[in-house]
């Protein structure tokens, strides 16, 4: 297992929107897996990775009902890695930017998740190890 | 000096700025600095001979190590047999344990 | 730690946001106490043109009382103390020249990015 370290990563994109909500979630899930301590900023529209509201479907164009379909809900993946993170003994810490949850309307968002403000972002970068920080388009 | 962790997730079919990252890949190995750039999402594109190709290998020749995500790899059928001169697939943990090493990261 | 913002989407989601809200971002964590200089490159570097103007939007009877002042935020992140450099090639590639900027950006060349990089404890690209 690698030296524990504390990672950080601000995000912007919202989930079902582009590949980087996905290529996060993986990056997260391989940084718990490796044991690491993890920070996340959610920026913008990437508060709506967490939220809690999300439901599955199904899929008509696949003749699949929704527990066939079991579709990807960005709140299940963070949740699970939260899990995973839980179970380690490491800690997982996901900010919701306040201001950018009040605009939205995404103020419910999945146990674990804490509001917050770009006071915390700093905060976060200047006490982990790194900081990865994945802008949106 | 330092390692540098450049993150290219544009495509030159897609994105006219991808030459920002080959730019600046070129400048810091010029200064000393170990560079890599690792190719995600749409990123992985030009690792498939193709017309952009040339400038990915040139990057390579220039002493930047360039890695391909191999589940993006995989995920628009590029094999990894099959990638241009300069490029290997690579797994994304690459990208934590570079984090986790102190490179400095910077995702385009 | 010094930490190097760039900021190059330009007018994405602004007139909604009422800022660039990585400007915005950057202004918050400066009254933190974060330690920052701002590049700003490609077409974000219209953000720092003076002739700027967004106002008088309606939609039915919603008027917009707060447009974006891009520039006038630019300058204010000068005044508290935050460097803020333009890539010059990508200025003149866009037909803009210093005086059409806001006073006080510094522009620095595409061959001088990595200079600024190595200054930097992190580089944050949004």
């Amino acid at each position: 297992m690698a030296e524990r370290k504390t990672l950080t990563f601000a995000v912007m994109d919202p989930p079902f929107e582009t590949a980087r909500s996905t290529t996060l979630l993986r990056l997260l899930d391989i940084a718990v897996r490796r044991g690491h301590n993890i920070n996340v900023f959610a920026y913008e529209g990437a508060v709506y990775l967490p939220f809690a509201l999300q439901k599955a479907h199904p899929n008509p164009a696949h003749g699949r009902n929704a527990e066939e379909e079991n579709h990807v809900l960005t709140k299940d993946l963070i949740a699970a890695v939260m899990a995973t993170a839980e179970r380690a003994g490491t800690k997982f810490d996901w900010v919701n930017c306040g201001m950018c949850v009040d605009e939205r309307g995404a103020d419910q968002a999945i146990p674990g998740v804490r509001r917050g403000s770009p006071a915390d972002l700093l905060k976060m970068a200047q006490e982990s190890d790194n900081t990865l920080v994945i802008g949106t388009r | 000096m330092s390692h540098y962790l450049l993150i290219e997730s544009r495509d030159p079919f897609d994105s006219p700025d991808t030459g920002f990252v080959h730019d600046l890949s070129r400048k810091l190995v010029e200064g000393g600095h170990e560079v890599t750039v690792f190719l995600v999402q749409n990123g992985v594109l030009p690792a498939r001979p193709c017309i952009h190709s040339a400038a990915l290998t040139s990057l390579a020749q220039a002493g930047v190590k360039i890695l391909a995500d191999d589940f993006s790899l995989r995920e628009r059928g590029i094999a990894a047999s099959s990638l241009i001169q300069g490029v290997r697939a690579a797994a994304l943990d690459v990208v934590i344990d570079g984090m986790a090493g102190g490179a400095k990261l910077i995702w385009h | 730690m010094k930490i190097l913002n760039i900021i190059e989407a330009a007018y994405r989601g602004t007139i909604e946001e009422q800022d660039d809200t990585i400007l915005w971002l950057t202004t918050i964590m400066k009254g933190a106490g974060g330690d920052f200089t701002v590049l700003v490159r490609g077409n974000a570097i219209n953000h720092c043109v003076t002739s700027q103007d967004c106002s008088g939007l309606s939609f039915g009877g919603w008027e917009q009382m707060q447009p974006p002042r891009l520039a006038s935020d630019t300058a204010t992140l000068i005044d508290k103390g935050v460097e803020i450099h333009y890539v010059a090639e990508d200025a003149a590639e866009r037909g803009l020249r210093p005086g059409d900027m806001v006073p006080g950006v510094k522009p620095i060349s595409r061959d001088a990015v990595a200079d600024l990089c190595n200054a930097h404890d992190q580089v944050w690209h949004w």
